[in-house]
C-alpha cells in the first residue's frame, strides 16, 4: 500500500475544510498539502467524520450464512459510514470460546471491510447459568473486552454479579440486553394500546427498566462497569440519567429504529417490524432523541439483525425479530439529532464512532484526523437524500423496516486504513486484494 | 368492502347493511323445501383452519354450501400444514386453485391480514389469535336485535378474559359503532393494559355491572389461564365472575345471557343460567350461519346479485 490520496476540500468534522493527505494507510497531512502522483478525491460539499464504530451487529456468520456474512455484513457496513463493527456472541456455535471468537475476527481480516471486534458470550452457550471463559476471550487474538448474551437477558442476578466482577480484571464491561425473561414469555410487541388493539402478547416497558435499575446498583455495588444494549423507552433514559449524576460508570446505547419508528407500524402485522426491544411509543421516541442529543445515551448502534425471508415472510408470532441496520444508521441519526442542514457534525462524530470506539476500547477508531493516525474516515454528502430499496442493500438480507422511505444524507466514501472500501457511493471490490 | 378482516374496519352503514342482509337470508331459506339459494354456484369457498373448531367450521361451510359455493375444507391437521408447510406456502397452494374465497381461523393475531397479501380472494377472518373474530360479533349483534330489539343505547357487559379474546374485541368495535354502551368486566389481570382509548367502560365488580345491562357477554376462561396467575384457581373466579342464579336476578328482566361457546358450566356460567330462557346461546349459533351467508354474500357478489 504505497499510493497515496488526497481527499480535496471536505468539511473535517463540521470545522471547517482542509485537505486531507493519506499515505500508506495514515493520515500524512491535513491543510493544504501537496501530493503529486496521488489520487485525488474530491470532496467538495463533503463532510469528512471519523469513521463509525457500531457497538451492536449481529453477522450471523458462524451459523446462519444464510442470512448474512461477516464478508456481507461488513460490506454493509461499509456502505453505512463504518470502519468497526462489533460481533454479537449469538452465532451458532455462541461466541462463548477464544476459538470462536478467533475465527470471527479472522474472517472480519480476510473480508477486509471493517474491522470485526467480536463481542464474547457472558455465560456458556448464552444459557444464563454458568460463566464462559471469559478470561480465555480476553487474553486471545481477538482481544475480546466486551461480553454480552445479547438476545438473552444475564437475568439471574447472582451471575450478572459475578460477571460484573470478573471482568474488571482486564477492565472489560459487560453488555446487558436488559429484559426480565419472565415479564416477557411470549411477547411480541410493545405492550400498549396498539397491542391491546393487536391482539399481541405485550413486551412492558417495566421487563427493561426493572434490569436497568437493578444493574445500575450492582455495578455500582461492585465497581464495574456496565453498557447497556438497545434502550428503548423514556423510563430507562432517566435511570440512567440517575445513575450517571450518581457517578456509576454505566453508558448505553440506542438503536436507530428506536428512533423513529413506533409501535405503530404493527399494525400492518408485517414481521418486518417485530424486534426486540420492540418499536415503542412517540414519548418513548421523543425522550430518547433527547437523551442522544445530551449525552445520557452514549451512542448510536444498529443491531443490525439480518434474517432470511422464510424469517420474516409469515404470520408475526412466527417470524424472529429483528433489523437491518448499518446501512441506514447515519442517515437516521442525522435525522433524530436535527437534520442534514442543523445538525452539529461534532455530535454524530461522538455519538456514532468516538464514544463507541471508547465503549468497544478500540484505540484505532473513533479519533478525528490528525497526522499519524490510521487512516480510518468517512465521506457524508448532507445534501443528498437517498430512497431505500431492500434489493440494493450490501447485506445478504433484505429485513428493513425502511424500504421505500426517503432518507437524509448519503455516504460517499469510507476508507480503512487508508484504502477506499466505498467510493463514489459503491463498494469497493478490491478488498481482498489489499489484505 | 373486499375482505372481512375484523369489525374494526367496518363503517356503521357496512355492519348495518351485513345485519339487514343476514336477517334477508335467514327469511329466504327459512321454511322453503331445500334450505338452499342459488346465488354462489360455481363459486368455491377454501376454509382454512389451523385451530380446532368444529363449530365455526362447520358454521361456515353450512353457510357458503346453503348459497351453493363449492366448499373446499383444508385442515391443518391432516394436511402439509402439518409437515411444518408455511402460511406463505399454503396460501400459494390455494391460490393455484383459484378460490374466491378463503376463510382462515389461525392461532397468529394478524395471519388473515398477511394470507390478504398472498392470495387473490377474498379473506375471511374466522378467528386469529387473541385478535378478532368478526362474523361471532356480526351474529351478536344480530342476535342482540332480535332478542332486544336493537343495539343503538343497549348496555352490554361483556365479562371475563378480555385480555386473550378476540371475541370481546371484536364485540367491542362493533358494538360501540353501532351505538351501544359496552362496559368490559373482569379482574385486572384478564384486561389488557391501556385500553383507556377504547370507547368503553371498565370494571372489576360484576354485581355492580349487571344492574342496568340489557345483555351480558360470558367469555369462556381458557384452562391453560388457570396455572398462569391470572387468578388464583377457578373456584374464585366463579365465585368473583361467573353468572349464575343470584347474579341473573339482579339483572333487568328483558335482559339476556350470551356465550360464543364453547362454554365452561359452572366456571364463568352456572349451568341453570346457560339452559334458561334467557339464555341465547344456541340462537347464536344458528344465527352465525346466517352472517356468514351474508357475509359471504357481500363480498363474492359485491351485493350485485340477489
Amino acid at each position: 500500500m504505497t499510493e497515496s490520496t488526497l481527499i480535496k476540500g471536505a468539511d473535517i468534522v463540521g470545522r471547517g475544510r482542509a485537505d486531507v493527505l493519506v499515505r500508506e494507510g495514515r493520515i500524512a497531512e491535513i491543510g493544504t498539502p501537496s501530493a503529486a502522483g496521488a489520487a485525488v478525491v474530491d470532496a467538495d460539499g463533503l463532510v469528512l467524520l471519523p469513521g463509525l464504530v457500531d457497538l451492536h451487529t449481529h453477522l450471523r456468520e458462524p451459523g446462519r450464512e444464510d442470512a448474512e456474512t461477516v464478508y456481507t455484513g461488513t460490506r454493509a457496513a461499509a456502505k453505512g459510514g463504518y470502519t468497526a463493527v462489533c460481533a454479537m456472541a449469538n452465532s451458532y456455535p455462541v461466541a462463548d470460546t477464544a476459538g470462536v471468537v478467533e475465527q470471527v475476527a479472522a474472517l472480519g481480516r480476510a473480508a477486509g471491510y471493517a474491522d470485526v471486534q467480536p463481542i464474547g458470550a457472558v455465560s456458556v452457550g448464552l444459557g444464563g447459568e454458568r460463566l464462559a471463559e471469559i478470561g480465555a476471550m480476553a487474553d486471545s487474538a481477538a482481544k475480546v473486552r466486551m461480553f454480552s448474551d445479547d438476545g438473552h437477558c444475564v437475568a439471574d442476578a447472582r451471575l450478572m454479579r459475578r460477571a460484573l466482577e470478573y471482568v474488571k480484571t482486564f477492565d472489560g464491561r459487560i453488555a446487558q440486553h436488559a429484559e426480565e425473561p419472565r415479564l416477557t414469555e411470549g411477547a411480541q410487541m410493545n405492550e400498549g394500546a396498539v397491542s391491546a388493539e393487536l391482539g399481541l402478547p405485550g413486551w412492558p416497558a417495566v421487563a427493561e427498566e426493572a434490569i436497568i435499575a437493578r444493574d445500575v446498583l450492582l455495578a455500582e455495588h461492585v465497581g464495574a462497569r456496565i453498557h447497556f444494549c438497545h434502550v428503548s423507552t423514556a423510563r430507562s433514559v432517566e435511570i440512567i440519567r440517575e445513575a450517571k449524576d450518581r457517578g456509576v460508570a454505566v453508558t448505553a446505547e440506542v438503536c436507530p429504529h428506536h428512533l423513529l419508528l413506533t409501535d405503530a407500524r404493527a399494525h400492518t402485522y408485517d414481521p418486518v417490524y417485530k424486534v426486540n426491544p420492540p418499536l415503542r411509543g412517540d414519548g418513548d421516541v421523543a425522550a430518547l432523541r433527547a437523551a442522544l442529543a445530551e449525552g445520557v445515551v452514549d451512542a448510536v448502534a444498529t443491531d443490525h439483525a439480518p434474517h432470511a425471508p422464510q424469517d420474516k415472510d409469515c404470520e408475526w408470532s412466527a417470524a424472529r425479530p429483528g433489523m437491518l441496520g448499518l446501512e441506514t444508521a447515519l442517515s437516521i441519526t442525522v435525522a433524530a439529532l436535527g437534520g442534514p442542514e442543523s445538525v452539529d457534525w461534532d455530535l454524530v462524530a461522538e455519538r456514532t464512532s468516538r464514544t463507541p470506539a471508547r465503549i468497544a476500547a478500540l484505540a484505532a477508531h473513533g479519533r478525528d484526523p490528525e497526522p499519524g493516525l490510521e487512516a480510518n474516515f468517512t465521506l457524508v454528502d448532507p445534501s443528498r437524500s437517498w430512497t431505500v430499496v431492500p434489493s440494493e442493500l450490501a447485506s445478504l438480507s433484505q429485513n428493513t423496516p425502511y424500504a421505500g422511505m426517503e432518507l437524509p444524507v448519503t455516504i460517499q466514501a469510507t476508507f480503512l486504513r487508508g484504502r477506499a472500501t466505498v467510493l463514489d457511493g459503491k463498494l469497493a471490490e478490491t478488498a481482498e486484494e489489499n489484505q | 368492502m373486499k375482505h372481512l378482516l375484523t369489525t374494526k374496519d367496518l363503517t356503521r352503514d357496512e355492519a348495518e347493511l351485513i345485519l339487514d342482509l343476514t336477517g334477508q337470508m335467514a327469511d329466504a331459506v327459512s321454511g322453503r323445501e331445500v334450505p338452499k339459494l342459488p346465488t354462489l354456484r360455481g363459486r368455491t369457498v377454501v376454509n382454512l383452519f389451523y385451530e380446532d373448531s368444529t363449530r365455526t367450521r362447520t358454521s361456515f361451510e353450512t353457510a357458503a354450501k346453503r348459497l351453493s359455493a363449492d366448499v373446499v375444507n383444508f385442515s391443518a391437521k391432516t394436511s402439509s400444514v402439518n409437515k411444518g408447510e408455511s402460511l406463505k406456502d399454503t396460501a400459494l397452494t390455494l391460490q393455484a386453485m383459484g378460490p374466491e374465497a378463503v376463510v382462515i381461523r389461525h392461532p397468529a393475531s394478524g395471519a388473515p391480514q398477511r394470507l390478504t397479501q398472498w392470495v387473490d380472494g377474498a379473506v375471511l377472518n374466522a378467528g386469529d389469535g387473541t385478535h378478532a373474530h368478526p362474523t361471532q360479533a356480526l351474529l351478536d349483534a344480530y342476535t342482540m336485535r332480535q332478542r332486544l330489539g336493537g343495539v343503538e343505547g343497549r348496555t352490554v357487559a361483556i365479562v371475563g378474559d378480555i385480555l386473550h379474546s378476540r371475541v370481546a374485541r371484536s364485540n367491542v368495535w362493533l358494538l360501540t359503532k353501532l351505538g351501544a354502551r359496552v362496559r368490559l368486566v373482569g379482574p385486572p389481570t384478564l384486561l389488557p393494559t391501556d385500553i383507556d382509548a377504547w370507547p368503553v367502560e371498565v370494571s372489576y365488580d360484576l354485581d355492580a355491572s349487571l344492574r342496568d345491562a340489557d345483555a351480558v357477554m360470558m367469555l369462556r376462561v381458557q384452562r391453560e389461564r388457570m396455572n398462569d396467575a391470572f387468578f388464583p384457581t377457578a373456584n374464585e373466579y366463579a365465585r368473583l365472575y361467573g353468572l349464575d342464579e343470584r347474579r341473573l336476578g339482579l339483572m333487568p328482566g328483558h335482559a339476556v345471557v350470551m356465550h360464543p361457546g364453547p362454554m365452561n358450566r359452572g366456571m364463568e356460567i352456572a349451568a341453570r343460567v346457560a339452559d334458561s330462557p334467557r339464555a341465547t346461546i344456541t340462537e347464536q349459533v344458528a344465527n352465525g350461519v346466517w352472517v356468514r351467508m351474508a357475509v359471504l354474500y357481500l363480498l363474492l357478489t359485491n351485493g350485485a346479485t340477489r
